[in-house]
């Protein structure tokens, strides 16, 4: 996935963009509420329309039967951020399309029939939209899709119709967090049609300090609209962010350093780290990463060992190791962190 | 007023809680306040929380529907359904559950006029639909004025739509 292996543009406080598309097939019922063979065909039907003959993107793209796939294996994909957990739900119906950059998704019956989703790393809205629309119009040449003169795109909750479009952006808070602004930040852009979730979306914890935004509204406002009213709010959050981490720089003095680089020492010498405790130790290396604190450690390699350090990556990457400890993944946890950062 | 917790910095945060009918106050710093659970921001809320309160909020149209068994002839579902979980369940639910639907939307998104994208194929067909309804009043006019020769041009054009119309369909 592009935004794991890259830094992109703002890349000290915005980890990734992401937009998505919900879409839908006039003719067929929604997922939660189809049988097997209606939808086999629907994975069918959009499969042909990226992979088919016609299709000018047939080679830049591979398809998956979730069913396929063993429950570890779908839950990898979950981490890397190419699937949502809803989509594994039910893995009997559900299918991925993914393009060779891991950078675009195409999830077939999630809850609608079609969940298109555009990743970049950094602050890089308008690419991934771009990227997006054009995957989009593809797809739509092929399929006949639910479109409403007055509601739009017709999807099966009625909080993603109109344009359908979810606009995120992944960002490493830190300093407005150490700093106590956090809380009324949230409830700042709760109040204007954002909402803020965790690093894996919808009901998921803030951990780590990350915390994604995206829109809430869907329906009477442009896809130009809602993008530009993230990006105006991200800038706002991102100039903060960066004062906060000035602040405490310049307050924190050596005792801030001294914060950081015991953040650094226990996560390159402890043997067990827990999920919540290596994402603290992280955010605080990053931090002391992106603040020029810490050297010879990349942010870049930071967030490659944050999705590796997630329990399906861990027990897949580990398994003959991870056998002769009884399975503990906090064990396994820290050697990783270990190896990739050669200490 | 100090924070009730640390006793040193000032309460900034102030709650009041009422179980069962027991009312409990909560003066605290923030500091503090984020170390509590009381003032944790970030409990899952789930969608279908969502919908039952925002359909339990006095909309009188509703109490009528709970009565009347409201379903979608294209697909089956029960409108009683869509309350519990918040999914429909099809596209043509929406023109099923129309009246009811409009007021939970115009609540939760910026009014019910999509301003977005169009797609290309069915937008094309969107706008031979809007074209030959633009032709049909104009032709009622042109009868009404009596201008005959001006309908009959009227009728072919949207006889000539109607046919493209039915052919991408």
């Amino acid at each position: 996935m592009r935004w794991i292996r890259e830094e992109g543009p703002l890349g000290d406080v915005v980890l990734s963009s992401r937009i998505r598309f919900a879409r839908n097939l006039a003719d067929s019922p929604f997922p939660p509420n189809m049988n097997e063979a209606i939808a086999d065909a629907v994975v069918q039907r959009v499969r042909a329309s990226i992979l088919g003959d016609a299709s000018p993107v047939k080679d830049d793209y591979q398809f998956f039967a979730m069913k396929d796939f063993s429950p570890r294996d779908r839950q990898i994909m979950v981490e890397k951020h190419l699937a949502s957990p809803d989509l594994m739900e039910h893995p009997e119906r559900a299918a991925l399309l993914v393009d060779k950059s891991e950078q675009i998704s195409i999830m077939i019956n999630e809850e609608d029939h079609i969940r298109m989703q555009c990743i970049c790393p950094g602050y890089q809205l308008d690419e991934a939209w771009h990227s997006l629309d054009n995957i989009d119009d593809i797809i739509e040449s092929q399929l006949p899709y639910s479109f409403d003169e007055n509601l739009g795109y017709l999807t099966c909750c009625p909080t993603n119709v109109g344009t359908g479009m979810r606009a995120s952006i992944m960002m490493h808070l830190p300093g407005l967090v150490i700093t106590g602004n956090m809380n009324s930040i949230i409830q700042a852009i709760s109040k204007i049609g954002l909402t803020v979730r965790g690093l894996y979306g919808e009901g998921s914890e803030a951990i780590g300090n990350i915390y994604q935004i995206s829109n809430q509204i869907t329906l009477g406002v442009s896809e130009e609209e809602i993008i530009s009213n993230l990006k105006a709010i991200a800038q706002q959050i991102i100039e903060k962010e960066r004062m906060a981490r000035e602040a405490l720089v310049q307050n924190g003095g050596i005792k801030f350093k001294d914060n950081i680089w015991r953040a650094l020492g226990t996560l390159t010498h402890a043997q067990i780290i827990d999920m919540r405790e290596f994402m603290t130790l992280i955010s605080k290396v990053r931090l002391g990463v992106d603040m020029g604190i810490i050297e010879g450690v990349s942010s870049k390699q930071l967030t490659e060992i944050m999705i590796l350090g997630q329990p399906a990556h861990l027990s897949k990457y580990y398994q003959e190791e991870l056998a002769s400890i009884s399975g503990d993944l906090d064990i396994i946890r820290a050697k990783m962190i270990k190896e990739k950062l050669n200490v | 007023m100090l924070c009730q917790e640390c006793q040193k910095r000032p309460a900034t945060v102030h709650m009041t809680k009422i179980i069962n009918n027991k009312k409990t106050e909560l003066h605290l710093c923030e500091e503090c306040a984020e170390k509590r659970n009381d003032f944790n921001w970030f409990t899952p809320f789930s969608i279908n929380d969502l919908f039952n309160s925002l359909m339990d909020t006095g909309i009188p149209s509703m109490a009528i529907d709970r009565k009347s068994n409201l379903y979608c002839n294209s697909c089956g579902m029960d409108y009683s359904q869509f309350k519990k979980t918040g999914r429909l369940g099809c596209p043509m639910c929406y023109k099923a559950f129309n009246n009811q639907l409009l007021p939970i939307i115009r609540r939760i998104q910026k009014g019910t006029q999509h301003i977005g994208k169009i797609p290309k194929k069915a937008g094309s067909e969107l706008n031979v639909y809007r074209e030959i309804q633009k032709l049909k009043a104009q032709l009622k006019k042109a009868v009404e004025r009596e201008a005959f020769e001006e309908a009959a041009e009227l009728r072919d054009r949207i006889r000539e739509l109607e046919k493209r119309q039915s052919q991408e369909n």
